[in-house]
């Protein structure tokens, strides 16, 4: 099977954003706690600074710094609407590869567990693009994806296992969330929801970043994620 | 959606970006409330000086609300009773007029339903309790 024809953005349509617009409050309810790495890069960021959140999910980011203004922005209309609910700052739906922002303006950008969901090499490269392009010349961004090296983890991925995974979820049955009208699943019985996953190997993130016209100025491996810190490349 | 995020939003097509007539976009048939939000004097300060000062008044006239001021206001304008106009002891002083006046209408005077237009390409993009939706139909990506 040619695998890299078969994916793109009607699988991902299928494999991510149905999926994530089925599973919002579930998920928002899983991802509350704000990591410390995420959290440190906000903090420090100088006041009056203007960024972006690109995949906020939940929007559990947007209000660790009041002294910033960040514009989130999600593909899930369900969970743009949790995010909103985190003021005093903006949300919108949008897709991270058609961006609806000026380019080469902000002074941060944050995506936080997002480009690992493009499902080709070219895609992903598209999306560092994306983010790296809203960037003022001195801005940087903060990016997460997951690992394929987390042996001591849940799922237990490591070295030499498939990097494209999916990954299932499980919607407890209710009869509370039978009755919200975004999710399915009513009837009390449990629902198992897949999402596609490529797992980043070691390096290979830094390698997107350069590809898409970044630098990178940090990075590192966490809690079974690899992040990096990457900027606009100086033109010299 | 705040006012304020007018201030960084384009239209979404790649195509557009690089005529000036994708910014700003443009509210049509917009309702707008009020949200009252906490004010941040600091932030305040900071920000006004990145905006695009033009474009936010033009935004704020087509509206119908009141003009913001000709120019970006001073430091010292934001804070009252400041003598020497240097915006200093920004820790005694409360916030002017000046400044409660446009926070309410950069942070709390906000777009709950209407369209963002594109000067450029003319594409509308939907806003539905106060979340503008940006996602292109496949034939125009």
């Amino acid at each position: 099977m040619d695998v890299d024809r078969a994916k793109g953005e009607t699988y991902e349509e299928q494999h991510v954003h149905g999926v994530y617009e089925q599973i919002a409050s579930h998920f928002s309810s899983t991802r509350y706690k704000p990591w410390p790495i995420i959290e440190r890069f906000l903090k420090e960021l100088p006041d009056g600074a203007i960024g972006l959140d690109v995949g906020c999910g939940n929007g559990k980011y947007l209000s660790v710094n009041r002294d910033i203004f960040i514009v989130g922005s999600d593909r899930s209309s369900n969970l743009a609407t949790i995010a909103k609910r985190h003021a005093p700052h903006s949300v919108l739906v949008a897709d991270l590869l058609h961006l609806p922002h000026p380019l080469h303006t902000f002074d941060f950008a944050i995506s936080i567990a997002v480009v690992h969901h493009l499902s080709t090499p070219e895609r992903r490269v598209e999306a560092l693009e994306s983010i790296l392009q809203t960037l003022a010349p001195n801005g940087k961004a903060l990016l997460t994806v997951w690992a394929l090296e987390q042996e001591g983890s849940r799922r237990g991925w490591t070295e030499g296992d498939d990097q494209d995974v999916m990954v299932p979820c499980v919607m407890r049955g209710s009869k509370k969330g039978a009755a919200r009208g975004e999710e399915v699943g009513g009837g009390g019985e449990d629902r198992v929801f897949s999402r596609y996953y490529h797992l980043y190997r070691k390096g290979e993130l830094e390698g997107d970043v350069e590809r898409a016209g970044g630098e990178v100025v940090e990075g590192g491996w966490e809690r079974d994620n690899w992040w990096v810190v990457a900027r606009p490349r100086v033109m010299l | 959606m705040k006012l304020l995020t007018l201030n960084f939003l384009t239209c979404a097509r790649k195509t557009c970006k690089s005529s000036p007539a994708a910014f700003p976009l443009h509210p049509r048939d917009a309702e707008l409330e009020q949200v009252e939000t906490e004010m941040n004097p600091v932030f305040l300060r900071n920000i006004l000086p990145r905006l695009e000062w033009e474009a936010m008044r033009s935004i704020t006239t087509e509206l119908g609300l009141p003009s913001l001021p000709a120019e970006t206001p001073d430091p010292g304008a934001l804070l009252e009773n400041d003598g020497n106009g240097d915006g200093e002891d920004a820790g005694s002083a409360g916030p002017s007029q000046i400044a409660r006046d446009l926070h309410a209408l950069l942070m709390e005077t906000c777009i709950a339903s209407g369209k963002l237009v594109c000067g450029n390409c003319g594409h509308e993009y939907a806003v539905k309790e106060g979340i503008a939706n940006f996602l292109l139909p496949s034939h125009m990506v």
